[in-house]
């Protein structure tokens, strides 16, 4: 479980995060949605420590990381998977080296256990016989499947996904999304999504923060969003027609 | 920086095979164009000299001294490594840069990879190794240019030239060469990786740093060219 207390983030003068908190639970999908500019990549990153918070504080099972220093929160980070949105992986690195790069800086796997876990991970995101493809040789929805099988080669307790549909096609981010879903259900994961994708939410949304101008504006499930009377939620939620549609037949 | 730069690497492994890339890619891959340069400006400095010297009561074997003098003092050491903060600098600066943009420093600082270690140690363990070997290949090439070009004119003749080469040696010259070609090494890999790694942007940010890089590499090489010198041969 993560937990987020009273958050605050600002660069510059310009104040990103207010007073945001929330619990993300395990073994389902938690989702961050807000417009462009909202603060959702902001959080995540002052979730994992990419950003130092302000003031507030970020607990990963009662763990407090906001108070940890460089090295304690290494051992916490081996613990964290992530799926970044441009997929981040290493452009000189094969496929199969991406995905056993954590296990080479922190494990002492034989290279052959290596290579096997690896395979175990990347069969389990669909993706066979590419291993000595580089990333450049990989389409964008591989590259994401690579990222999610690199993010859960050391079996982590907490996922985090960055825009994971991010330049996809409706077809492949259903394929990554289905991936996320089953893969937290499986692991048991804390997984928190950071999405401004209704699809996403729609199909892998159990738990769901809506963040607007930088604050904790809604929260609660998938079912919740599609009948809450939350002005800006239905301005976001419902900005294309189709989902205005689904709204006029839940209304009916 | 510096202190995370050289703090406990995770994995000994890992990191002597990033030392083994780098030492190819920042030192093997620019011995061509150092041998190229060294060759050509070794020739040309032998030619000027020659061609300059008027006075009968200068002994012929002055043009090998002066070559041999230019390029260890100087040309090998201070030029070909202001050649190499251009060359290297930029590579550096461009790929950590690239990979900043690209989140994978971020995604190396996720898996609790100490980023700052595993990309810049390597490159500056690679800078100070192999770029003594380079000067010193910079060195006998740019002399045997020089010797070439001395024979081929008719300018100086071949005993000439090496005794010109052998007059007054100091072994101390070699030292004050390599003392300074370690410097610039230390300075071109972690100016170019600081630049790169502070990056902040997208593709026109990496060029930017790519070219801080480059500029203000040089001038440090230069300042500490100037610094090093007075300590040194003062």
């Amino acid at each position: 479980m993560i937990e987020i207390q009273g958050i605050n983030k600002s660069f510059g003068d310009t104040q990103v995060l207010k007073d945001i908190s929330a619990i993300f639970k395990p073994s389902i999908v938690n989702l961050v949605i807000g417009a462009s500019g909202s603060g959702k990549s902001v959080t995540a990153k002052c979730i994992v420590g990419l950003h130092e918070v302000d003031s507030g504080t970020v607990l990963y099972d009662g763990r407090n990381f906001t108070n940890m220093n460089r090295y304690d929160r290494k051992e916490i980070r081996k613990e964290i998977g992530m799926l970044f949105q441009g997929s981040a992986l290493f452009d000189s690195l094969t496929v199969e080296e991406n995905v056993m790069f954590p296990l080479t800086m922190f494990t002492e796997m034989s290279k052959g256990e290596m290579r096997e876990r690896a395979n175990i991970c990347l069969e389990r995101v669909n993706l066979v016989n590419k291993n000595h493809l580089l990333p450049a040789e990989c389409s964008g929805g591989m590259q994401k499947r690579i990222g999610i099988a690199r993010a859960i080669v050391m079996n982590p307790k907490y996922l985090f996904c960055d825009e994971p549909n991010s330049g996809l096609d409706p077809q492949t981010s259903i394929l990554i999304d289905n991936l996320i879903k089953e893969i937290t259900y499986e692991y048991k994961m804390t997984t928190i999504v950071i999405t401004h994708d209704m699809n996403s939410v729609i199909e892998i949304g159990d738990y769901i923060i809506f963040i607007h101008e930088g604050q904790k504006w809604w929260e609660g499930s998938k079912q919740d969003i599609l009948k809450t009377d939350n002005k800006e939620i239905n301005e976001f939620v419902y900005a294309a027609d189709f989902m205005k549609q689904i709204k006029d037949n839940l209304g009916r | 920086m510096m202190r995370y730069v050289f703090s406990r690497p995770e994995r000994f492994k890992i990191y002597k095979n990033r030392v083994f890339d780098e030492i190819e890619i920042i030192g093997l891959s620019s011995i061509p164009l150092v041998a190229l340069l060294s060759a050509f400006m070794g020739a040309v400095v032998t030619l000027q000299t020659a061609s300059n010297m008027d006075s009968p009561l200068l002994p012929a074997e002055t043009v090998g001294f002066i070559t041999r003098q230019t390029t260890i003092l100087e040309f090998s050491p201070t030029v070909i490594s202001l050649i190499l903060a251009g060359k290297i600098g930029s590579n550096i600066a461009s790929e950590v840069g690239t990979m900043r943009v690209t989140e994978q420093i971020d995604a190396l600082e996720i898996m609790g990879v100490n980023s700052l270690g595993y990309l810049v140690l390597p490159k500056i363990i690679a800078g100070v190794f192999t770029f003594p070997f380079v000067i010193i290949i910079s060195m006998a090439l740019s002399l045997l240019g020089g010797l070439f070009a001395a024979v081929q004119s008719g300018l100086c003749s071949q005993e000439d030239y090496i005794k010109g080469l052998r007059y007054w040696f100091m072994a101390d010259d070699i030292n004050y060469a390599l003392i300074k070609t370690v410097t610039f090494a230390v300075i071109i890999t972690s100016v170019a990786s600081f630049y790169g790694y502070y990056t902040k942007g997208g593709a026109l940010d990496v060029g930017k740093s790519s070219t801080q890089a480059v500029v203000y590499s040089s001038i440090a090489i230069l300042i500490a060219n100037f610094v090093l010198t007075q300590l040194i041969l003062l």
